[in-house]
């Protein structure tokens, strides 16, 4: 573990955190989110946990995306906060 | 007051989960959107997982993929691999997680059908005028 690169990485966590829920636009918060999940799994893989860092890459960033972009596209892209 | 400082620092990733979870639960409050709330539950989760994972590392740790006549002769030092036990928890909750994911989704689908809106007030309003 280099705690120069996990301090960087937490850092980069928490700015994707705050833009995923500050940003208007749904569709752009869910692209945000799947950068923070992608940003968790290199976090994870650098703690050394590669089994968790690969379920996350496929299942947080892959999969939980593209249920939210399709359930955005049947419904709206409207958010007022 | 330098040792409380020192406390902090040195434990400067477990400030950060903290942080995590405080952004999510805010979401989950606070906004009224319900993709929103759904967002900020995800990373409250994720936040939480981190916090497990990161009680397993250890300085100088290698990931937990061992020889096995190694291991069986007991030549492997504990203190040389990460500890597993906590990984193939969070991994369930990781599964788990998706699965909410999926379903509050398909909900929230629903609700837009019936009231034609995913803001929490207009939602109550409209219920309120029915």
């Amino acid at each position: 573990m280099i705690w120069q690169l996990d301090l960087v990485l937490l850092l980069l966590v928490v700015f994707c955190a705050v833009a995923t829920i500050t940003v208007k636009d749904l569709l752009s918060a869910t692209i945000i989110f799947s950068a923070y999940s992608f940003l968790m799994c290199l976090l994870w893989a650098e703690m050394g946990a590669v089994d968790v860092a690969f379920t996350e890459a496929t299942v947080g960033a892959g999969v939980s995306t593209i249920f939210f972009i399709s359930a955005i596209f049947r419904t709206t892209r409207r958010s007022k906060d | 007051m330098e040792s409380i400082l020192d406390h902090v620092i040195a434990k400067y990733n477990y400030w950060i989960y903290v942080v995590l979870m405080m952004i999510g639960f805010y979401a989950m409050i606070g906004k009224r959107n319900l993709v929103k709330k759904l967002l900020g539950m995800n990373i409250f989760q994720t936040a939480i997982i981190l916090f497990f994972i990161s009680t397993g590392a250890k300085k100088g740790g290698s990931i937990p993929i061992l020889d096995k006549y190694a291991a069986l002769q007991g030549q492997v030092d504990v203190n040389q691999v990460v500890n597993p036990l906590p990984h193939v928890l969070m991994l369930t909750a990781i599964v788990v997680g998706v699965s909410v994911t999926g379903v509050a989704l398909a909900v929230m689908q629903r609700i837009y059908r019936k009231y034609g809106t995913l803001e929490e007030d207009e939602i109550l309003h409209k219920i309120e005028n029915e």
